[in-house]
């Protein structure tokens, strides 16, 4: 297929799949990636779900496969102006460059949730409260897992669905892989401080992917994690220093008081915020989430409504990896047949 | 995003617009019985120690609070009952509306946000109170809580403090347990200075004039009133043990005293001490007394120099004396239950179970 030429905005799994794939298929390829690497979150995780695999394992397989192509990377461009033309698409690159493309592929990916916005977890303002993106760091860095003092925790609590299914944060949808990364956590915590007692507060719990329930029956019946069906309402500092949650144990029906020295909130997944000035400049469609809406969730689920523009991974809801290779393979090959026609 | 392990100071996020002067006040209904002399106190202080301008209009009436928050009152009413408060504001000509209850101030700015979002909600009301009474309003340009007003002063309250919370016998800060009330900006956190995590409204003075503020981990919780948990007797055991949980959670601690925002948080979290006292011989102070509780607007004055008697502190549960003894501030015992003219209002039965 000379002479196709496809930009892909977004480097992390999605895009780099996707990239890889169509220059096998003998298209010319410019992957475009904001930061100053590849791989997106892969960057900032250590071992990942379900099976522990080290997440440099996967990019590692992912960059050789970039390598071992012709792909044109671009890195430290973001991209915040796609012009839709009869004919192709013109991508804005900076205010002297644009490039010209016959198809568009969106992986712009997700957004933490910024835990500080739901205050009464204490966020930034208590320093042994800390993200499950934070707990990812420490373990990637390999930094031993202790309290801001430096103290090693003998109580650590989890907190599923921050900033997912919360209508007072404005984030209806369900993050789904939360759920599994706090059992995953859970367990690595266990791993390092046997001693430790590790509790999950959650709303209920999603294990939809393969091995996922069984993830979660080991962590009740080989580590005797505790999961607590019930939201925390507040977090506080008590006199030791040491964080006081409170909650609702629903299933017992009681209220639950627990002191712990790390309290972790599995964030959510939000829509990326440049999504907004992608939509309105390509004529994408956006969820009311924010996240892009495509053609339908089954046949067309990586297609937008405008002819030539596509979509994988997370960009467009929150996904596992696999997922997300899956939908980036399927882009890869529409975006080939799309371009056959037109030829 | 920042680095997790950094504290920020929220607080600082929430700010809101303060009006300086010329200000329509509107009384409490319950502040003028629970604590007697914190309106007069606050309005001398408004007015003689900061020479502002201060309408006190005879005229105006109950917001309804409390009855449209057990239900008695329909939203309707309340509606109009406000409308006609900013009625008589814009009738005695100013813009900036200054409600001395917490109770009150969330339910004005409750019912202006609903009039926002639904403005035939507001021609409902503007119809409503023209036909009752003939009157017509404007929308407060500025409204704040008394204590946002006293908050917008503090450096110059502490200029011209004559007492600071500072113990004088051993030169360290006093330590105050604060309490901003739920309906001050757990509905609207941002009418509120410093949201409802990082209350500062109170903290601000405390600090502003010399004490420490106590982090304790009940900080935020409800202080028992509840509306429903106190006007309806058989709920009346949630309200105490509310209270409970808060001064449970606030002893290790050792404060000098306990600050409200709302004259009803004020008011439980002084006489519950006593009634947990009698019930359970327990007491949160030192030596089985009980932690002195304070107004925002007493607690002004002491600061400026007002007589405690002159300030209704005789009328608190818990006695304020020990508080009083720290600040360095005299007073005479003689004196303590003579109300204005010196008639002697009599004394107060001692507690059976505790000292207070
Ligand atoms: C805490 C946490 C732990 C997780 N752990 C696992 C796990 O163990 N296993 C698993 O299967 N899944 C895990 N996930 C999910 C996983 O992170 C996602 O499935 C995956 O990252 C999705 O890849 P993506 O390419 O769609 O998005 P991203 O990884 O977000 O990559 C998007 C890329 O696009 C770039 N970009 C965005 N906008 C622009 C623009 N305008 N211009 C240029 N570049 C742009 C971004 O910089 C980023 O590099 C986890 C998720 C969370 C929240
Ligand atoms: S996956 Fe679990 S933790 Fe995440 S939003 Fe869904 S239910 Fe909540």
């Amino acid at each position: 297929m000379k002479g196709k030429h496809v930009t892909i905005i977004g480097g992390g799994p999605a895009g780099m799949q996707a990239a890889s794939q169509l220059s096998e298929l003998g298209i010319e390829v410019l992957l475009i990636e904001k930061d100053n690497k590849l791989g997106g979150k892969l960057n900032q995780w250590d071992r990942l779900f379900p099976d522990q695999t080290p997440s440099m394992t996967l990019l590692k397989e992912l960059q050789n496969a970039i390598e071992k192509s012709k792909v044109t990377i671009r890195l430290n461009t973001e991209v915040q102006k796609i012009s839709n033309l009869t004919h192709g698409f013109d991508i804005l690159l900076n205010a002297e460059e644009t490039q010209h493309s016959d198809a568009v592929l969106l992986t712009t990916g997700f957004e933490l949730f910024d835990a500080r916005l739901k205050e009464e977890y204490g966020y930034g303002t208590y320093p042994n409260v800390i993200t499950s993106s934070d707990l990812e760091k420490l373990f990637r860095e390999g930094q031993p897992l202790t309290t801001a003092e430096g103290r090693t925790p003998s109580k650590i609590a989890f907190l599923h669905c921050v900033g997912s299914r919360d209508e007072k944060v404005g984030q209806f949808h369900c993050s789904r892989v939360c759920c599994i990364t706090g059992v995953k956590q859970a367990i690595e915590v266990k791993q390092a401080l046997p001693e430790c007692e590790v509790y999950n507060f959650y709303m209920d719990m999603r294990m939809f992917g393969a091995g996922y329930e069984e993830l979660y029956r080991e962590a009740q019946e080989k580590w005797g994690i505790t999961f607590i069906r019930g939201r925390i309402s507040e977090a506080a500092l008590n006199q030791e220093n040491r964080i006081q949650i409170k909650a609702e144990d629903t299933l017992a029906g009681r209220p639950v008081r627990l002191s712990v020295d790390l309290l972790v909130l599995l964030v959510g997944m939000t829509a990326s915020p440049c999504n907004k000035a992608l939509a309105a400049t390509s004529g994408a469609e956006l969820r009311s989430n924010g996240f892009f809406n495509p053609v339908d969730p089954f046949n067309h689920s990586v297609e937008s409504a405008i002819p030539g523009l596509y979509f994988a991974g997370t960009c467009t809801a929150p996904r596992n990896i696999g997922e997300t290779l899956m939908e980036a393979g399927s882009a890869a090959l529409k975006i080939h047949k799309f371009l056959l026609q037109n030829d | 995003m920042d680095t997790p392990r950094t504290i920020h100071r929220n607080w600082k996020e929430y700010q809101k617009e303060i009006a300086d002067d010329h200000f329509y006040y509107a009384r409490s209904c319950i502040r003028q019985n629970f604590f007697p002399g914190s309106e007069t106190a606050y309005l001398n202080i408004l007015r003689n120690d900061l020479s502002l301008d201060v309408y006190d209009d005879p005229k105006h009436t109950t917001c309804t609070g409390i009855g449209y928050h057990t239900d008695i009152v329909p939203l309707e009413t309340t509606m109009t009952v406000i409308a006609r408060q900013f009625a008589l504001m814009t009738e005695a000509g100013y813009e900036n509306f200054l409600p001395s209850c917490v109770t009150s101030f969330g339910l004005y700015v409750e019912i202006l946000d609903m009039w926002e979002h639904f403005p035939e909600l507001e021609e409902k009301a503007r119809e409503n109170l023209y036909k009752a009474t003939k009157r017509e309003f404007n929308k407060p340009k500025n409204l704040v809580h008394t204590s946002d007003l006293i908050f917008h002063y503090r450096e110059k309250i502490a200029e011209n403090a004559k007492y600071s919370f500072v113990d004088v016998k051993t030169g360290q800060p006093l330590k105050g347990v604060e309490h901003i009330g739920c309906h001050y900006a757990k509905i609207f956190p941002s009418k509120g200075i410093g949201g409802s995590e990082f209350p500062y409204v109170l903290a601000g003075m405390i600090e502003s004039w010399g004490g420490t503020v106590v982090d304790y981990p009940e900080r935020r919780h409800c202080c028992g009133f509840g509306f429903r948990n106190y006007l309806v007797m058989a709920n009346r055991g949630y309200s105490v043990a509310n209270s409970k949980k808060k001064f449970e959670s606030m002893a290790p601690y050792k404060p000098n005293f306990i600050v409200g925002n709302c004259p009803g948080c004020a008011m439980f979290l002084d006489r519950w001490q006593y009634t947990i006292g009698e019930m359970e011989h327990k007491t949160y102070g030192p030596n089985g007394r009980g932690i002195p509780v304070l107004t925002y607007e007493e607690m002004t004055g002491l600061v400026l120099g007002y007589s405690p008697w002159d300030l209704g502190l005789q009328m608190h549960q818990v006695p304020v004396e020990p508080l009083l003894d720290k600040m360095g501030i005299p007073y005479n015992a003689e004196e303590k239950y003579l109300g204005i003219n010196g008639k002697n209002l009599g004394k107060p039965q001692l507690p059976q179970n505790c000292v207070l």
